[in-house]
């Protein structure tokens, strides 16, 4: 009888319904307006890569040692390097890092010994062409400029 | 004139997929029909195949760990765990206390991440569309965890052989203890949108019934094995990364069908908050990386690591041959062998409940495939 009464009146999908109205709340909005509100990433995300140059002089931190070109499981990483007889140290002349064949999977940020290639917390790498995504030396030291959408 | 009358059943041949939003990813599934009426089943996968294993044989050890998490990319962090796992049983090492429960709370947060996006896409096939919205928003608290841990949401690739290269940062007991306060009235929400609903019973009870015989035959594991009645999970069978020391219990129902599998996993993600609320209490503290050298050179050997993912068994065996390469690098995905059994648990069932079955046994396709 309670079971024929429950079904009659419809209990278990009133009970569903209620947890929809509960929800109601505008409190409860979690979606993000992406364009004009921009999220803000962890501070360990993994996003484009920067090539960090010396804040006090403004010269590339890196030496030039390969490790992050063996490192990656892609080999997307080319690292062009030259003596220079005056300071006889190798130096860096191209650095190209290829973002679409990336995983982003930070294996060689990990092996960089000085800390120059980073990931950073940049994630819009979106481009109009397929060569837009092979980063040379300048854009990696200059990173990526998204067109910011303000509404 | 065709001799067909209406009154004649004629056997259609109809194409599901590979494009089919229901099939999670790009499964094609042949169904033979007699009118609604389904008579037999044929899958055909290998469209996300990427030849992962092979990968695995041009790659050093520490190299290929980014890519398992391309297979089950839902679970990845229990793709890492079993990889290192494996390569850790190689190399003779084991990870340190601390990583083991850091690697423990991730992976169970990963179990409920992975049945959150199981039961909205379920409950969106079935025609339920509340339920997705609700559990991608607590998906996301959790994958913001992934995110400051190591830095991606997805493709995590948070666990290194030998150990976690990533610290734990500032506030994770905190936040890990705030999702488990925050995430059990929530199971109890999508309970009461779901569990007690006549429409959602009707669909489901009774609905690609597997026993526990068929289970076996087949090799089915994880949630679908254990809604037939079988006891049986590797947490608890073969413990692995310290989860001897955890207190939880094995969900069972005893009669495999579709709605069992339901009760099943929802009770899996309440026991996986009881696992990581425990976790979180004791993470002990001292190194988070166990003595494995910068180049990682496995003596020769063979090893086997299987480990209790969100969707059955998966098992990472591992041939070294000394170099620092994987001279063998197979896969047991717990989805692969999972799909086996579709066949026999939409035979003679209605068209309309293939998707239901589809979305019961919880496939990823990018395991399937590999
Ligand atoms: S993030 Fe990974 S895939 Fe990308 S360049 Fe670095 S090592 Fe290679
Ligand atoms: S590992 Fe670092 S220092 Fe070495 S080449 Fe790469 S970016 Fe330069």
């Amino acid at each position: 009888m309670f079971k024929l009464l429950k079904k009659i009146f419809l209990v278990d999908l009133f009970q569903g319904l209620r947890v929809t109205f509960r929800n109601q709340n505008p409190k409860y909005i979690y979606t993000e307006q992406y364009p004009a509100e921009r999220p803000q990433v962890a501070e360990r995300y993994r996003g484009a890569p920067r090539l960090n140059n010396n804040p006090d002089n403004g010269e590339t931190l890196c030496i030039a040692c390969n490790l992050c070109a063996l490192a990656c499981p892609e080999n997307l990483i080319v690292v062009g390097s030259e003596r220079n007889e005056a300071t006889r140290r190798k130096e860096l002349t191209y650095f190209t890092y290829d973002t679409s064949r990336c995983m982003f999977c930070g294996l060689c940020e990990d092996a960089c010994p000085v800390d120059a290639l980073e990931l950073t917390q940049d994630f819009e790498l979106a481009t109009y062409t397929r060569e837009g995504q092979v980063w040379d030396r300048q854009m990696l030291e200059e990173g990526p400029k998204p067109t910011q959408y303000k509404c | 004139m065709p001799d067909a009358t209406f009154l004649d059943s004629t056997e259609l041949v109809l194409n599901m997929g590979p494009q089919h939003p229901s099939t999670h990813g790009v499964l094609r599934v042949i169904l033979k029909l007699d009118g609604e009426k389904v008579l037999g089943t044929d899958c055909v996968i290998g469209y996300l195949h990427r030849g992962v294993e092979k990968i695995a044989e041009n790659r050093t050890y520490a190299q290929f760990n980014p890519y398992v998490d391309r297979m089950d990319y839902v679970a990845a962090i229990s793709n890492g765990l079993g990889y290192c796992l494996a390569v850790e049983k190689l190399l003779n090492v084991e990870a340190p206390p601390r990583a083991q429960v850091v690697r423990v709370i991730l992976t169970e947060l990963n179990r409920i991440a992975s049945h959150l996006l199981w039961l909205g896409t379920h409950a969106l096939d079935i025609g339920a569309i509340t339920p997705v919205f609700y559990c991608l928003r607590e998906r996301e608290e959790a994958l913001k965890i992934f995110e400051k841990y190591c830095g991606a949401r997805l493709t995590t690739h948070a666990f290194r052989i030998g150990g976690l290269l990533y610290e734990t940062y500032e506030g994770f007991e905190r936040e890990v203890r705030d999702f488990c306060k925050m995430f059990v009235p929530k199971v109890d929400e999508y309970e009461e949108l779901l569990t007690n609903n006549r429409i959602w019973k009707a669909r489901l009870i009774g609905v690609g019934i597997l026993s526990a015989e068929e289970c076996k035959e087949y090799g089915v594991t994880g949630p679908v094995l254990r809604a037939a009645g079988v006891k049986w999970d590797l947490r608890k069978a073969q413990p692995y990364s310290g989860y001897e020391k955890y207190d939880f219990e094995i969900p069972t129902r005893a009669n495999g069908d579709t709605y069992d599998r339901y009760v099943v996993r929802m009770q899996e993600m309440r026991q996986a908050v009881r696992i990581m609320e425990q976790a979180v209490e004791a993470i002990p503290e001292g190194p988070i990386m166990g003595k494995v050298g910068k180049v990682i050179k496995p003596p020769v050997g063979e090893a086997y690591v299987s480990i209790e993912a969100p969707k059955g068994e998966l098992g990472y065996y591992v041939v070294s041959d000394g170099s620092t390469q994987p001279y063998r690098c197979r896969v047991r995905p717990p989805s692969f062998v999972n799909l086996q059994a579709l066949d026999r648990m939409i035979r003679g069932g209605l068209v309309a409940d293939v998707v239901a079955v589809i979305g019961t046994l919880d496939i990823v396709l990018g395991e399937i495939d590999r």
